[in-house]
């Protein structure tokens, strides 16, 4: 004869699930991790002496940020929210002005081809000690923002799609040919204690 | 005609409940999928500053946090309200940043260690001269890739 096995009594499993709900509601925090991912230089070594670097000035973007959080791009007062549009307009100097970077032709392959495009820009961005963190972050991502703006504009000009929508090797394309050039200069003091 | 009953005494049926561990377990794993295990006990208190062109930090073990901050309430007696950097679950001076850097980057495999990633946690109040120096301290220690914690700015 078989024998009838009882049934197991599951009332308390609600219970555990529950406890082990709230112990994970709070062990753990809500917040992603995302964050404006940026590159530093490497280090200079300490016997090298710090050569200057001769950047022609027509090719260089000052973005200075003071001690009250103001921004002064290429000596004039600006708004972090023009900054943009600014830095865009540098990156790619569609006019050829000659006060800004020159321009150079190269063969980006297909299907983006041969195009002028500035290849020694850099933007300089150089803070005070006391500026405020947020107001640099708004500094360095109105800047990224002008890149990656820069860089759909260009996938959706040679690709049709967004750069995000790319493949890897299809972005690299495109970085190529708006490569990032933020460079931040060791922080001194201008003006005001 | 209806006879309207009433002070009679009826059961009410048992609510079959069996299905309230599913339920329940559902939850939790939603929970444990969209939420992130707490890294530390916060010594610093800080609020993340906002910015649009965001990445997310992909691998967690790669990741080390450093943050900066002024110090929590009951920390504010031993340690001023001066900003503090704070490694782990210590305070830390600037100093320290390059050896925890160099620790935590040979606890790693040896393949990912070029891929370390260092988060800055700072508050948005924070004054750029700690920050710089603390940038200082990782090119120092060959950690280059930094990520600057920010959350999605709503509006301007």
């Amino acid at each position: 004869m078989a024998k009838k096995v009882p049934q197991i009594n599951a009332s308390s499993m609600a219970d555990i699930s529950f406890l082990l709900l709230i112990f994970f509601l709070v062990t753990t925090s809500m917040d992603v991790n995302q964050g404006l991912a940026r590159r530093l230089p490497a280090p200079i070594p300490p016997d090298q002496k710090v050569e200057d670097t001769d950047i022609n000035k027509r090719n260089l973007l000052v973005v200075k940020i003071n001690s009250a959080n103001q921004l002064m791009v290429q000596g004039q007062l600006t708004d972090v929210k023009q900054l943009r549009e600014k830095a865009k307009e540098f990156i790619k100097n569609e006019n050829d002005d000659a006060y800004m970077p020159k321009l150079f032709e190269e063969d980006f392959g297909a299907p983006i081809g041969v195009v002028k495009y500035t290849k020694e820009h850099v933007i300089s961005v150089q803070n005070d000690v006391d500026t405020r963190y947020q107001s640099y972050l708004d500094v360095q991502n109105e800047l990224v923002a002008a890149y990656n703006e820069l860089r759909d504009e260009c996938a959706r000009k040679y690709f049709h799609k967004g750069y995000n929508e790319l493949e890897e090797d299809q972005q690299k394309q495109v970085q190529k040919v708006y490569p990032q050039k933020i460079s931040e200069a060791e922080p001194k003091n201008y003006g005001g204690n | 005609m209806a006879k309207i009953r009433r002070n009679e005494k009826r059961e009410m049926p048992a609510l079959n409940t069996s299905s309230l561990p599913d339920i329940i377990f559902m939850l939790l794993f939603f929970f444990m999928s969209v939420t992130s295990m707490k890294e530390v006990t916060y010594k610093v208190q800080f609020q993340n500053p906002q910015a649009t062109e965001l990445t997310k930090l992909e691998k967690k073990s790669l990741v080390r946090y450093i943050y900066v901050g002024t110090p929590t309430a009951e920390f504010r007696k031993q340690y001023g309200a001066e900003t503090r950097i704070q490694l782990d679950d210590a305070f830390a001076e600037k100093s320290d940043i390059g050896e925890y850097i160099v620790n935590e980057r040979s606890s790693m495999k040896e393949q990912d260690q070029g891929l370390m990633t260092v988060s800055i946690k700072a508050d948005k109040e924070t004054r750029m001269g700690i920050i710089a120096d603390i940038k200082q301290e990782l090119r120092r220690a060959y950690a280059l890739k930094i990520s600057y914690a920010a959350t999605q700015r709503t509006n301007y």
